[in-house]
């Protein structure tokens, strides 16, 4: 293999992540033969889309490509992705959490290497929730309810938190939380179980919300919702590790007064999150030059230089275990959150999030279709709860028609 | 000339029956290198992919399963579909409320341009025009704004009145909402048409109308707006049209408003998504088909209903 990498070799990484091309620099030092041509082909949805048109096409295929966990099962079902196993070394899976390997390990394939997590918990404004005489750290949800009641009746014209109907992320982050397993990946065997208890209970409890009127049901990430943290109109966000790359930019006149604490528990005592978003770079079965293109997902997710350059300058929550023990990583101070010491919160929540989570191999219509539901009847004050039939039922229909078996049906 | 062609009759006529007989094949060449770029171009990039998406639509590709031609089922699947029916009838509905308004204005703008009697014609012209030349992305994103609830002129006018700020993106208000966008970025386009239209009126009918005692107003209704039926119905046409492709407004609306749009709002919309986002390429491309029948068929119609107008 090391003779393979000696080759030269030009490879194209498809990744919107800031910081990917100093990663490739460093890369490119190491390995002076493998030249990269570093591609933003857009960000989410527009990537996963262009990336299946060139799939389809079989004509300017990149190499390596950034590829979300959700969307894994999706592109293993086309087979388009390549097992990773031979390029990487044996004890590879032992670098990450046990619920991180079982991201990228389906099948006893390992089919990308961990770039970052999204550990769940909360982060709000100490400030607004201190002058409001709400006790800090939230430990339960049943006190987060509380909290959020009493805040909006001391203000008026702020809420707690805001929850769009639509994210279908983070609820299945909250989902996953409570212990629900909606889904499995087996083309074969699809399970697809939205009405559960488990995800009643989440519902249920955010629809009370919604119905007292403590919450409001924004939709996120466009401009009237970053202005809705800037001007405070929300004092807190259930967010993942990655939540003030999004704020920093809108909360100057805020910047201290944040503090992050660990996602409010379903029962005292507890400690389980759930996940919303993280990523890996995966290599394209097709690609011509596997080797290099495996050892470049490896070389800029593994090694420490680049690694470091990830966590400490982007920000970006790492999944690798030696980053996540690292006394100095752990200590860092933040300036946005008044020099609270967070990566220790959420390295907690990593440590935390529960194991066994599976995702659908047809995941963008799931995210889509939940997204389209649930924002439709919460808007319209019915709640999150009744959208949970109508999706499952469009799921089930969708995956039958795309030739899935699914279980039970 | 007459005198030259008597006395040379024979050689010349032979000569010119033998151009006569060649001309239609020279010119037949020439033309249609001439047309050929653009036949080129015609089948390459519109009817080739046209018989593509055709061909498309009549198979179905599952993730699962493989290729398989299933006939006309995308087409009844499609018209049972009442995500995409009830986007046909969203927009048709747009269609009659937003296009009458719009041509109203455009034809009264136009009418007023052309009678000379507006202080800075040029400003005035360019200034109704200013927001075609905006892409429908940008006005659809600046509209968001100025449509926004927490900030924006008709949130803070509520504040200052102290009412709550309007929705202008819920469910009931959101086809208006769109409707008002385009009737701002096209009226200028239209008004542009019309007003090319009067002026290529000849004068000497205004004139005529002038002699006969006919008013301002009068030239207006029973002169200048018969004349300006072809250009009506073309801007009528192309209208129709746009409002069944809407698509870029929604798009950028879906994202301040998403528990609104959704997936389907408009059948364009609709077409997109199941493409691109559901990977359903055939059912999308038999949608695209079953929205060009309509389109063509709506079409026909208001030219025939103009066409009947034009008889009586």
């Amino acid at each position: 293999m090391a003779a393979e990498l000696k080759k030269p070799a030009n490879l194209t990484l498809w990744a919107w992540t800031p910081g990917t091309a100093e990663a490739v620099q460093m890369f490119e030092k190491a390995y002076p033969n493998i030249n990269v041509k570093v591609q933003n082909v857009g960000q989410g949805d527009p990537h996963y889309q262009k990336l299946r048109t060139v799939l389809k096409s079989g004509r300017g295929l990149p190499d390596v490509v950034h590829m979300e966990f959700q969307y894994i099962p999706s592109f293993t079902l086309t087979e388009s992705l390549l097992d990773l196993t031979p390029y990487l070394p044996d004890d590879f899976l032992s670098d990450y959490p046990e619920w991180i390997q079982q991201q990228i390990n389906l099948n006893g394939a390992i089919y990308g290497v961990p770039w970052d997590t999204g550990p769940l918990g909360f982060i709000y404004r100490k400030d607004l929730l201190d002058k409001a005489g709400i006790k800090t750290p939230i430990e339960t949800w049943d006190e987060f309810a509380a909290a959020a009641e009493k805040y909006h009746r001391a203000n008026p014209d702020s809420y707690l938190v805001n929850m769009p109907g639509g994210q279908t992320g983070q609820w299945l982050g909250l989902f996953w939380q409570n212990g629900a397993r909606p889904f499995s990946g087996d083309p074969n065997n699809l399970r697809v179980n939205l009405t559960s208890p488990e995800i009643r209970e989440v519902t249920e409890f955010w629809d009370k919300l919604y119905a007292s009127g403590a919450i409001t049901d924004d939709a996120d990430f466009n401009d009237a919702w970053y202005q809705g943290f800037a001007r405070g109109k929300y004092a807190g966000w259930i967010s993942a590790a990655w939540g003030p790359i999004f704020l920093q930019s809108y909360t100057e006149n805020s910047k201290g007064k944040w503090r992050a604490q660990a996602l409010p528990q379903w029962e005292a005592g507890q400690t389980v999150s759930g996940n919303w978003g993280g990523s890996t770079l995966a290599v394209l079965k097709d690609s011509p030059n596997k080797a290099a293109a495996a050892e470049l997902a490896r070389w800029i997710l593994q090694e420490r230089q680049p690694v470091e350059m990830f966590s400490y300058d982007r920000f970006l929550f790492p999944p690798q275990n030696f980053m996540l023990e690292s006394q100095e990583w752990l200590n860092q101070p933040y300036e946005f959150y008044g020099g609270q010491k967070v990566n220790q919160v959420y390295a907690e929540m990593a440590d935390a999030v529960d194991t066994g989570w599976e995702w659908t191999p047809i995941h963008e219509f799931v995210a889509t279709q939940g997204d389209d539901i649930k924002a439709r009847t919460v808007d319209r004050g019915e709640g999150a709860t009744a959208a949970l039939q109508p999706w499952q039922d469009a799921v089930v229909n969708y995956a039958q028609q795309q030739g899935l078996t699914v279980e039970g049906q | 000339m007459s005198q030259a062609t008597a006395t040379a009759a024979g050689p010349t006529t032979r000569r010119a029956a033998g151009r006569r007989k060649k001309k239609p094949g020279s010119h037949g060449a020439a033309g249609f290198l001439f047309t050929l770029p653009f036949m080129v171009l015609f089948l390459g990039l519109f009817i080739a992919p046209l018989l593509y998406a055709l061909y498309l639509s009549l198979f179905r590709e599952q993730l699962v399963g493989g290729n398989q031609f299933v006939g006309l089922d995308n087409y009844i699947d499609g018209l049972q579909d009442r995500e995409f029916t009830r986007g046909i009838g969203r927009v048709a509905l747009f269609l009659l409320i937003q296009v009458p308004i719009m041509l109203l204005l455009a034809l009264v703008f136009a009418m007023i341009l052309d009678s000379g009697k507006v202080w800075f014609p040029k400003l005035f012209r360019v200034g109704i025009f200013v927001p075609y030349a905006v892409p429908t992305v940008i006005a659809a994103l600046m509209w968001g704004f100025l449509y926004g609830r927490d900030f924006g002129p008709f949130a803070d006018l509520a504040d200052a009145i102290n009412v709550p700020p309007p929705n202008f993106l819920s469910e009931s208000t959101m086809l208006f909402s769109i409707a008002n966008v385009s009737t701002w970025t096209y009226t200028g386009y239209n008004m542009i048409i019309l007003y090319a239209a009067l002026r290529s009126i000849p004068t000497e009918l205004y004139e005529a109308a002038a002699v006969d005692g006919a008013g301002a107003v009068r030239t207006a209704l029973h002169v200048k707006l018969p004349l300006l039926r072809p250009a009506l119905l073309l801007c009528a046409i192309f209208s129709v049209i746009g409002s069944f492709q809407l698509f870029a407004e929604p798009q950028i609306f879906a994202t301040i408003a998403p528990e609104v749009i959704g997936k389907g709002y408009t059948p364009n919309l609709y077409v997109y998504n199941l493409a691109f986002s559901d990977q359903r390429l055939n059912y999308a491309a038999a949608l695209s088909f079953l929205l060009g029948v309509v389109v063509f068929i709506v079409s026909y119609f208001v030219m025939y209903a103009s066409r009947k107008q034009e008889e009586r």
